[in-house]
């Protein structure tokens, strides 16, 4: 009876990461309206333009193959479980011991290999140039969310994400210089691999801009409904991740009882709503950077990540 | 007895630092000139008197059997080269190269070097002697940059650059020799005091004073020249004035090595810890090949000597690397006779360089035709120091090597390779300067003879006879050394 | 050690190899010279973290020193060179941003690696303060390597008397000689900056070490 409960509770988990994911896109987007001094769309219009996709016609083309046709499942179904392994307002539940940091990046690095491809599918030039850069910009960011991962499972002696959780939750954390630099660096990735300002501006539809607008540029109908959803999963993944490694608090663990999740419910929203303003003022702030620099940026983080890495193995040293 | 010790030893260095207050005051040029050389003659009787009576080893100044002859050398030198000094920047202020206000500052500036040196040699606390190194670093180069020109500038901003890195990685094998002594001797002055380190560094770690001697020997190596660091060396010879060449050759780069002797000191009462000889040898050994080879190709005069000391710094770093009593003995030699007969030839070549109006070798001709003094004394300096008998250098360089080859016959075999390729490459040059028709102009000399010869002679009376007491207090050192 | 001491202590010796870590990245002279203040001003904190740790209130003046001389004079003074000189804003580098930082990652470990094991002996603090001011005493000599503009020589330079700084304070009760060698570099760096910028301008139209080459004398 406990363990269909737990799965029950696992299955919220995932539905909850669903369901809210498109509400996210939507709210960064108001929020950027308002910063403009625009009144801006709903913050129900993602839910709106993913439902009147789905009813659209696909239109393919004739030399798409059978990649083109799969890649957008492909990236919906790994970025739903990346997203619902991460824990949101409860750590410890059933699939958790599956929940492994390394286990997620490699997911998530699935779903960006069968977009690639997907966009060089079709043999057009902008899919060509916008999986080429994704893919550059992708040499650079996994090392340095590798090198954060391992910053992070040095510190807490394991990868799986409860422990890491649990243990920066606990006291004997202390006050880590190498922390504040994997959290810096791991959002680097995170503006990087969503394709937010400065690396990508996800509204632009100057084709030379794109990197990740240019891949999918050939979709349409249901392909791009679920495309579109995986994307909105994605951020709220990182915003997650970040979440409940540098701010734990308020996630409850599993087996605490319903009033421990619903308070862990509460606090998750509140921490996806100040992630997701300040993201979007963030991006409100800044410019995009030009492409050759995107380079310098991501290899920062790396530094980033690797000097965390060398601090907390000298400090673990002596 | 002692205190007529530490007077003399506090007036080595406060003579010094008093005059070049009063030099960067008084504005008279002529007078100027004459203080300096009286500073630094009072320098040098004040230092003679401490081969006779020693002040007690304080916490920052120490005078021992180790560092008494070099300051004694050192004030020496400074005090002739000051006389040298005085005739030829007179004349170099008629030639209009520098203005009165630049000459204070030079004078100013050379008894702050004589100051720092002095205080490097006598200084006990090994912190002490590195801001002394610094200081000494810093007056020179400002001394190299005094004309100018932009080729001056490049020259003393080079040379500030390789000093600075070089005696910042110095300050870090300081601060790694003062860790290895805190754990045995304890916090405080003590810990850095020579004459504790010496006596206690047996209990020392060996691995930090490993690291320590490497930070030390690239840092203050840099100071010496030794190739490869030695690429400040040769332009701020050739362009700054002839005196401050005279004084970092003969004088600066003996302060250096003074500097990392005192470390390989400290290293060999360490058993554990790695052999310095090593390093050493390959770093001299290098420096004099590198060197002798690029005697070849040079044009301009100053240049060419300046690699010459870089070689000679060389030979001096192989012998002490080698070690063992003959080598060490013959380093020490080496160190007194190279400082004297260096810049004796550094006096002949500022005199050659005022005569002709250039410093290109091959503007200069027939030399002992056209002023014969000069020229022959010139003739005598580059016998001396390509080690011809009998004057000094040929017995120390035939000890070194023959030291060596009774241990390592390759390594000899390099090193007297070394020394016959750049013997030949002065003789070919000296050919070319001294002899044949005179060439350029033919004006008279102006600055005085007495330094150079009084050099030469020294050197000449030392090859032949070496008083005992001598002999012997260099024995007695070149044990210390191990 | 209490850890929280250690920690803060760690905090600031971290966070000096990432400002030199900045400072490598930087391709603007105005913001090299912000970088370089946040550096000294890095350095002070540590240095009056050791002050009142090792109750040694010598190392507070050192502290201050550092703070004053090298945050907020030596930054100021070198901005209005740079403006009244017109030297270039921008910085050239030898290679790639990209590659002087994998330089210097790689200068980090090994600096890490050669400390960490030789000294022992010593409290964890001075271990840690040790091994973190051999990499910054290397970064800042990779940041000379690697500029062609004499004015971020000059501050690679200033950066590695900052990591030489912060070895002498670890290395406890090392005596007076430090504030003396100190105060000694920070004044005659300032002076000689200041002589030798405005010589070579003088000169030149740039302070740029490469314009400098064709005085090389003879070639090697």
């Amino acid at each position: 009876m406990a363990l269909i409960l737990d799965v029950l509770v696992q299955f919220v988990q995932l539905a909850l990461v669903l369901s809210l994911a498109p509400l996210l896109t939507g709210y960064i987007r108001k929020v950027k309206s308002h910063l403009l001094r625009r009144r801006g769309p709903s913050v129900l219009q993602p839910y709106r333009d993913l439902f009147k996709l789905l009813r659209k016609e696909v239109v393919l083309a004739e030399n798409a193959s059978w990649v083109f046709r799969v890649a957008p499942y492909i990236v919906f179904a790994t970025m739903l479980i990346a997203a619902a392994l991460v824990p949101t307002f409860a750590t410890g539940l059933v699939f958790s011991p599956a929940a492994d940091l390394i286990a997620i990046v490699a997911l998530l690095g699935s779903a960006r290999f069968a977009l690639a491809l997907a966009g060089l599918d079709v043999g057009t030039s902008f899919g060509g140039i916008g999986s080429s850069r994704e893919m550059m910009i992708a040499s650079l960011a996994e090392p340095a969310m590798l090198m954060i991962v391992f910053t992070l499972s040095l510190l807490a002696g394991s990868t799986q994400l409860s422990s890491v959780s649990a243990f920066l939750h606990g006291p004997e954390v202390g006050l880590r210089v190498s922390l504040a630099m994997a959290l810096v660096g791991l959002i680097m990735v995170a503006i990087a691999e969503n394709a937010r300002i400065p690396v990508d501006n996800p509204a632009t539809h100057l084709e030379l801009t794109m990197i990740h607008e240019a891949m999918i540029l050939e979709y349409s109908g249901r392909h791009l409904a679920v495309i579109e959803a995986a994307a909105s999963l994605k951020l709220l993944l990182y915003l997650s991740l970040i979440g409940c490694v540098f701010v734990p608090w308020g996630v409850a663990t599993a087996g605490q009882g319903f009033g421990a999740f619903a308070v862990g419910l509460i606090a998750y929203i509140v921490k996806l709503a100040v992630g997701g303003f300040l993201l979007a003022v963030f991006e409100t702030v800044t410019a995009k950077m030009r492409v050759f620099r995107v380079s310098d940026f991501l290899g920062a983080a790396l530094m980033l990540g690797f000097l965390a890495a060398l601090l907390l193995f000298v400090s673990q040293s002596v | 007895m002692t205190d007529l010790g530490a007077l003399l030893a506090k007036a080595t260095l406060l003579v010094p630092a008093c005059v070049a207050a009063l030099l960067a005051l008084f504005p008279d040029d002529r007078l100027t000139a004459r203080l300096n050389s009286l500073g630094a003659l009072v320098t040098f009787l004040a230092s003679t008197g401490l081969f006779f009576v020693r002040p007690a080893a304080g916490p920052f100044l120490i005078v021992d059997d180790v560092n008494v002859v070099f300051i004694v050398l050192t004030t020496f030198v400074g005090f002739t080269t000051s006389v040298f000094s005085a005739s030829y920047i007179a004349h170099e202020l008629e030639q209009g190269r520098l203005t009165p206000v630049y000459l204070r500052f030079y004078h100013a500036m050379y008894q702050t070097l004589m100051f720092a040196m002095n205080l490097a040699l006598l200084a006990n606390n090994v912190g002490l002697m590195w801001v002394a190194v610094e200081l000494a670093t810093l007056t020179t180069v400002l001394m190299v940059g005094i004309y100018r020109t932009p080729a001056a500038l490049e020259a003393a901003w080079k040379y500030f650059i390789l000093g600075s890195v070089g005696i910042a990685l110095a300050l870090f094998g300081t601060i790694l020799v003062y860790l290895a002594a805190r754990s045995v001797v304890g916090e405080g002055l003590d810990a850095m005091a020579w004459n504790v380190l010496v006596k206690r560094a047996s209990a020392f770690d060996p691995a930090l004073l490993n690291l320590a001697f490497v930070f030390l020997l690239l840092g203050y190596g840099t100071k010496v020249g030794l190739a490869p660091l030695h690429a400040w060396l040769p332009d701020a010879h050739a362009e700054g004035p002839t005196p401050i060449s005279a004084v970092l050759s003969g004088l600066l780069l003996n302060v250096a090595l003074f500097a990392v002797l005192r470390f390989k000191m400290v290293m060999a009462a360490n058993p554990g810890a790695l052999a310095p000889g090593p390093l050493m040898v390959t770093l001299g050994l290098i420096s004099v090949l590198f060197a002798a080879f690029m005697l070849y190709r040079r044009h301009d005069i100053k240049r060419m000597f300046a690699y010459s000391s870089i070689e000679h710094m060389g030979i001096i770093t192989f012998a002490f690397g080698m070690g063992g009593p003959i080598a060490n003995f013959a380093g020490l030699l080496h160190m007194t006779f190279h400082s004297l007969t260096k810049s004796a030839i550094f006096f002949s070549v500022g005199h050659i360089a005022q005569v002709k109006g250039t410093q290109a070798m091959a503007e200069i001709r027939g030399l002992t035709v056209s002023h014969p003094v000069l020229g022959w004394g010139l003739v005598l300096g580059v016998i001396t120091i390509v080690g011809l008998p009998p004057m000094g250098i040929f017995m120390s360089e035939f000890l070194i090597i023959t030291s060596t080859f009774a241990r390592q016959p390759v390594l000899a075999v390099a090193l007297a390779l070394g020394l016959l390729v750049a013997l030949g490459a002065l003789l070919l040059r000296l050919n070319g300067l001294a002899f044949g028709e005179p060439r350029g102009s033919s004006a008279r000399t102006e600055a005085s003879f007495v330094p150079m010869f009084a050099h030469l002679s020294l050197v000449l009376a030392a090859g032949i006879y070496l008083p005992p007491a001598l002999v012997s207090w260099f024995q007695y050192v070149a044990g210390l050394l191990g | 050690m209490d850890r929280l001491v250690l920690d803060v202590a760690h905090l600031f010796a971290g966070g000096l190899v990432l400002v030199s870590f900045l400072l490598l990245y930087q391709d603007r002279m105005f913001g090299l010279l912000n970088t370089f203040a946040l550096h000294a001003l890095v350095v002070s904190l540590s240095v009056a973290w050791q002050a009142y740790i090792q109750l040694a209130p010598h190392l507070y003046i050192t502290a201050a020193i550092a703070l004053v001389v090298k945050a907020i004079i030596i930054p100021v003074a070198l901005h209005r060179i740079i403006v009244r000189l017109g030297i270039h804003r921008t910085i050239e580098t030898v290679v790639g941003i990209g590659q002087t930082m994998l330089a210097g990652i790689a200068l980090v470990a090994l600096s890490i690696l050669v400390m960490l094991p030789i000294t022992a002996e010593a409290g964890t603090l001075a271990r840690e303060d040790l091994a973190f001011s051999l990499s910054v005493i290397l970064l800042g000599l990779l940041m000379m390597i690697s500029r062609r503009n004499a004015v971020s020589q000059v501050i690679g330079f200033m950066s590695i008397e900052n990591g030489l700084i912060l070895a002498a304070t670890a290395a406890k009760g090392m005596p007076l000689v430090v504030e003396i060698s100190v105060a000694f570099s920070i004044l005659i760096a300032l002076i000689v900056i200041g002589i030798f910028l405005f010589r070579i301008r003088e000169r030149f139209d740039t302070v740029d070490v490469h314009a400098l080459e064709r005085f090389r004398g003879e070639q090697l």
